[in-house]
């Protein structure tokens, strides 16, 4: 029993973190907070998604907002009711135009799709690493923003998609989340997921050892891309239901990198702090910008000043602690909770070889 | 407009984005270091530029210039020099938040004072008429542009093969560590590197604003972007093929999208690649092909680079 929860703790500890999170706010924010902090639920789906490729394998890719962008423009698209969708969005295919899913199917919709468009996109990018990679993943960011911008036929173009249901509340948002924190997990004590952090290891020995570099990171990019899909379908239905190509573009994705960067690359556990810690900041100074009470002081930040310190907030877990909050660790229980079967702490991982 | 018009537009935006290519990697030849806040480097030269509105050209531009090779051995000392022994990824999400912090320290300049974002600079407005040579218009400050671009590469040439810092930059970009054990002293060959950054910024600052005299918090941060594609394209593991890469992505931004806007359609439901919005698509797609292809970079020897095998 000891044991099972030894092996299971780094999966319950985020799972649990997100749950007190998602509970204590859903019971104490008040309604102008309400959707940031469902937000930071949702960035925990998208930067754990991230985590699958770049924390295991190792390699940096700035391509995983794309999938992202995909899944939330499709989910969007497809659960605009159909009675009302000629009417804004005359110039789609007759198939996008003409029918509407479910919010539920929608989000599986969203998966499927971030999923086949990175395997299309993996195939040839997944032979490549270091710098190479993290320009040419860049460049797949690129051609998504371009294409879903100005292509009329597929979504709105340069224009705000709007009348988006609202179906993302707390509920839809932990489950979801959790799913995304559990399928992560699975992944990365899967065999195929050991054999991919070898690689991040040690290529060449990996090599040796008769591991397929190549097929190994395709498989954790797609699946990295499924769940960045299906978190990108989460985002779009949250409030105000609606999406525009540039909230799916670089600012999403050096802030989600940051978080995963912040929090510790090579941890589960590092991917959940980040994205929930840099979120509480952001929201602490967004709110201090509206005037906020500390011990009694009113306390009101200059506009803009928000944006300001979260990059120095990150700024300076970077210098102080360039492993991340978490330095790679996975979330471990107290050495004197621990079964007597525990071996020693395993040594903390070796910064990556390339980028 | 015709093409030779168009040709001579591209090599003017090449050499700009050329300018800033070796800014980038002169320091990633000593450091390692990928500098995503270089643009910020550009935007302080350009606010300088605002600031000293009226002071005279000369004094302006010198100030700007000052003000590059501060920040840029600030950055250096603040950010880099802590993380010098971090992964890469560490190194250049730090960078990110660096460039992400200037960008709205800059911002703030205008939400606090309540007005649109943007100010205007007149330095060397005079260049941006245009000289009429037979059919063609061609704006001075493209002349200026290739000229200053021509001027700065052989300077650092010269600077690079002539000189003893320069034998000590090149040193350290071959093999840092046994450089230091021969006697190159690490903090001098890096400060050398980084100031010559930001000089080589001010100046790309100078000309991008005559070219547009519309500084905004932003100023740097896409002409970076492409540069820093330019740079990989063209091969970060020397100085000649990252320049090389650099001018490219210049040179097929401006070219290409010459090309696109006069013969691809107009419409917005028009097929993606053939009309002139779908330009970063099209370089995107080229900058992929390349990638795969040669990894190293396109202007590396083959066999030269060190060979990465997975």
């Amino acid at each position: 029993m000891r044991r099972t929860v030894d092996t299971l703790a780094p999966l319950l500890g985020p799972a649990l973190v997100v749950v007190l999170f998602a509970v204590i706010a859903s019971q104490t924010v008040n309604a102008a907070d309400d959707v940031k902090f469902r937000t930071a639920i949702v960035s925990v789906a998208i930067v754990v998604a991230l985590y699958v490729f770049i924390g295991n394998s190792g390699v940096l890719s700035f391509g995983q907002i794309s999938f992202v962008a995909v899944g939330g423009f499709a989910a969007g698209l497809m659960t605009v009711p159909s009675d009302v969708k000629p009417g804004v969005l005359p110039d789609l295919f007759p198939l996008l135009r003409d029918h509407s899913i479910s919010n539920a199917w929608s989000l599986v919709l969203a998966a499927a799709l971030g999923g086949v468009f990175a395997l299309v996109v993996g195939v040839p990018l997944m032979r490549l690493s270091g710098l190479a990679a993290g320009i040419a993943t860049f460049a797949v960011l690129g051609i998504t923003y371009n294409i879903l911008t100005y292509w009329t036929r597929i979504g709105p173009g340069a224009t705000t998609l709007t009348l988006i249901p609202v179906t993302t509340d707390y509920v839809q948002a932990t489950i979801g989340a959790l799913a995304v924190i559990a399928i992560a997990f699975a992944y990365q004590r899967s065999r195929w997921g050991r054999q991919l952090r070898a690689t991040r290891e040690d290529p060449a020995a990996a090599q040796a050892a008769g591991i397929d570099v190549h097929r190994q990171r395709l498989g954790a990019f797609v699946l990295s891309g499924a769940l960045s899909g299906f978190a990108g379908g989460l985002l779009v239905h949250l409030p105000p239901g609606s999406i525009t190509t540039n909230q799916v573009y670089l600012d999403l994705t050096f802030l989600t990198l940051a978080m995963l960067v912040v929090g510790g690359v090579h941890s589960l556990w590092g991917a959940v702090v980040g994205a929930l810690g840099v979120s509480l900041v952001n929201i602490l100074l967004q709110n201090g910008e509206n005037g906020i009470d500390v011990f009694g002081w009113n306390i009101t930040l200059p506009q803009g000043s928000s944006l300001v310190g979260v990059s120095i907030v990150m700024l300076a877990v970077l210098l102080l602690r360039p492993g991340g909050l978490t330095g790679g660790r996975e979330f471990g229980l107290p050495r004197s909770l621990r079964g007597r079967q525990a071996g020693p702490e395993p040594p903390a991982p070796a910064p990556e070889a390339g980028v | 407009m015709t093409h030779v018009q168009a040709l001579i537009d591209a090599i003017g935006l090449g050499a700009v984005y050329a300018l800033i290519a070796v800014g980038i990697g002169l320091v990633f030849g000593v450091l390692r270091i990928i500098n995503f806040a270089y643009g910020q480097l550009i935007m302080i030269a350009a606010y300088m530029l605002v600031f000293t509105q009226g002071w005279g050209d000369v004094i302006a531009i010198l100030i700007a210039v000052a003000a590059a090779v501060f920040a840029s051995l600030v950055m250096d000392r603040a950010v880099f020099r802590p993380l010098r022994n971090t992964s890469p990824a560490t190194v250049l999400v730090a960078t990110f938040a660096v460039s992400y912090l200037l960008q709205n320290l800059a911002l703030l300049r205008y939400t606090y004072q309540n007005r649109p974002v943007g100010d205007s600079v007149g330095v060397l407005g005079g260049l941006n008429q245009a000289a009429d040579i037979g059919s063609l218009h061609i704006r001075w400050i493209t002349f200026v542009a290739i000229g200053t671009g021509a001027v700065a590469l052989g300077t650092i040439a010269l600077l690079l093969n002539r000189t003893s810092i320069g034998l000590q930059m090149r040193a350290a970009a071959a093999d840092f560590h046994t450089a230091r054990m021969v006697g190159v002293r690490a903090n001098t060959v890096i400060m050398a590197a980084v100031a010559i950054s930001g000089v080589l910024a001010a100046l790309s600052a100078v000309i991008l604003t005559v070219q547009s005299p519309q500084v905004t918090n932003t100023t740097g941060l896409s002409e970076t972007i492409f540069v820093l594609i330019g740079v990989v394209v063209g091969g970060m593991t020397s100085l000649v093929a990252a320049t090389l890469g650099g001018f490219l992505i210049g040179f097929a931004n401006s070219f290409l999208g010459y090309e696109l806007a006069t013969q691809g359609s107009t419409s917005q439901t028009a097929v993606p690649f053939t009309s002139g919005v779908y330009l970063p698509s099209v370089i995107f797609v080229l900058v992929i092909i390349v990638l795969l292809l040669r990894p190293d970079g396109l202007f590396v020897r083959r066999g030269r680079a060190p060979v990465e095998r997975v």
